[in-house]
């Protein structure tokens, strides 16, 4: 158990243990996580006020559009945007790369999310996420995902919804399934419980936190597909504790005007006259994809097990 | 406005206080008391800047209401920030200087047991991530150190952390902060 609640210190302090790794996803709610794939666009993201950003070398959008195996940023670009900024920094790495996850502990950043939006470089396995001291979030579409990513380590959750498209659709339906999932679990007994467990794929230890607290027991954002403030705000409103956007933002027409509107409609989620306000007059959003339109076999959501 | 409001807000009420949310003016009038809480120092400036909302906060505390600040909230009210963002805006009201980010990036947080003068019993659960290090004090009473650094001061109604009381069961520095509040 030692190592997975953090590495001690001589002076009774600990590094690294699972509280302040979910701890600083705690720090991020209500927040506005960007992706972003250059120094200037980091500065850009934080001066709009997002609580973190996502150091990567192409946003989904264009992962999506030339193909070809997606893998971890180079380092160099990496740390260009860890100098670049304040604001923490998150970086992806392939599902079930530990080695790439490694190498980003060793950059020192501050995030690592195991992202179906890389090629996936392990169809059975997530990595072990516990013996890491740089926290992970991971993607899911239910409850059952979410539960299995949160026992391999994971120290926050997201939706996944469809990156890359613009289309809000997906990451509505993965929040309102999550939230369904919890929903379905108040008022049974524990052999109710492990029986739904058996039906998810779940652990029954982390199925019985989430039946106590009524709620995922790491934070939980919303991502894939966000384009537009009333995404944000609608995404809050289902009840998620912030929000990533990807390709949403610098593929705008007005990427500083659009990121500051999407971070003031994520603190201003249930006050429709503010999200009037930021709305308007925001340029041309990203033009976005029907779900429909694209090939079974190219859908990023399905990627992880 | 952003960050772990919601965990203040249940670490007070177990404390015995009613809370709210305030993310306009309005929500300012009466209160007792006013938390920052942690959460991105740079992203709370900005929204409170373009709300309008840092003068009515600062002429609040100014005038006495009492305020408890956990880490990025310490930034905020902190009168000298060092590696912040170029020409990141504070309140200014807390006779410190601090370094963002001064123990290391997330690999570098910790949990440490902080003795704190004053408090009986058992040591308190510090939890420190992406803390701010306070390198300078200036006329304030220092409450705990670690590594012989203040962790916790106290100015007038202020009391300012550099760690995470609302992310520990503990409710000893909430309870205390309650009975601040309600003291005037």
């Amino acid at each position: 158990m030692a190592e997975r609640n953090g590495a001690r210190d001589g002076n009774g302090s600990v590094k690294g243990s699972f509280k302040v790794k979910a701890g600083l996803a705690q720090m991020l709610k209500g927040g506005v996580i960007m992706d972003v794939v250059t120094p200037e666009h980091a500065r850009i993201a934080q001066e709009a006020g997002a609580c973190a950003v996502m150091a990567l070398e192409r946003v989904p959008a264009d992962i999506r559009r030339e193909g070809g195996v997606a893998r971890m940023s180079d380092p160099d670009l990496i740390k260009s945007i860890m100098a670049a900024v304040t604001i923490p920094v998150m970086a992806k790495c392939r599902i079930g790369h530990f080695v790439e996850a490694q190498i980003l502990e060793a950059l020192g950043i501050d995030y690592i999310d195991e992202s179906e939006v890389l090629t996936p470089a392990d169809e059975e396995n997530h990595i072990d996420k516990h013996p890491f001291k740089v926290p992970f979030v991971c993607g899911c579409r239910d409850l059952g995902e979410a539960t299995r990513r949160i026992a391999e380590g994971a120290a926050m959750i997201r939706t996944k919804g469809e990156a890359g498209t613009g289309n809000v659709v997906e990451a509505v339906r993965h929040a309102r399934a999550v939230n369904a999932g919890i929903r379905k679990l108040q008022g049974m007994n524990h052999a109710e419980l492990v029986h739904e467990a058996k039906q998810i794929g779940a652990p029954v230890e982390v199925l019985a936190e989430c039946q106590k607290l009524g709620r995922l027991p790491v934070v939980n954002f919303a991502a894939g597909g966000i384009a537009t403030p009333a995404d944000a705000a609608l995404m809050m409103q289902l009840g998620v504790d912030g929000v990533f956007v990807g390709s949403g933002i610098f593929k705008a027409e007005d990427p500083l005007k659009r990121a500051k509107a999407i971070v003031a409609a994520t603190t201003y989620f249930d006050k429709p006259e503010v999200l009037a306000e930021v709305s308007a007059g925001l340029g041309k959003a990203m033009q976005g994809l029907e779900i429909p339109a694209i090939p079974k076999d190219e859908l990023l959501a399905a990627r992880g097990w | 406005m952003q960050g772990a409001f919601e965990e203040h807000m249940r670490a007070l009420e177990a404390a015995g206080a009613r809370t709210r949310l305030v993310r306009t003016r309005e929500d300012l009038e009466e209160l007792d008391g006013i938390v920052l809480p942690g959460g991105e120092s740079t992203t709370m400036t900005m929204l409170m800047e373009r709300v309008g909302l840092l003068e009515p906060v600062r002429e609040a505390i100014q005038a006495g209401l009492a305020t408890l600040a956990t880490c990025a909230g310490m930034v905020v009210l902190a009168r000298e920030i060092t590696d912040g963002m170029p020409e990141q805006k504070g309140l200014g009201l807390l006779d410190i200087g601090v370094r963002r980010n001064g123990y290391g990036r997330q690999v570098e947080s910790f949990e440490s047991p902080l003795h704190i003068e004053g408090m009986d019993g058992t040591d308190f659960p510090g939890v420190f991530i992406r803390s701010p290090l306070v390198e300078r004090t200036g006329d304030v009473k220092v409450m705990a150190t670690y590594d012989g650094h203040p962790v916790a001061v106290r100015q007038g109604r202020i009391v300012a952390l550099c760690f995470h009381p609302e992310l520990t069961s503990d409710l000893r520095l909430h309870r205390e902060f309650v009975r601040l509040a309600a003291s005037r």
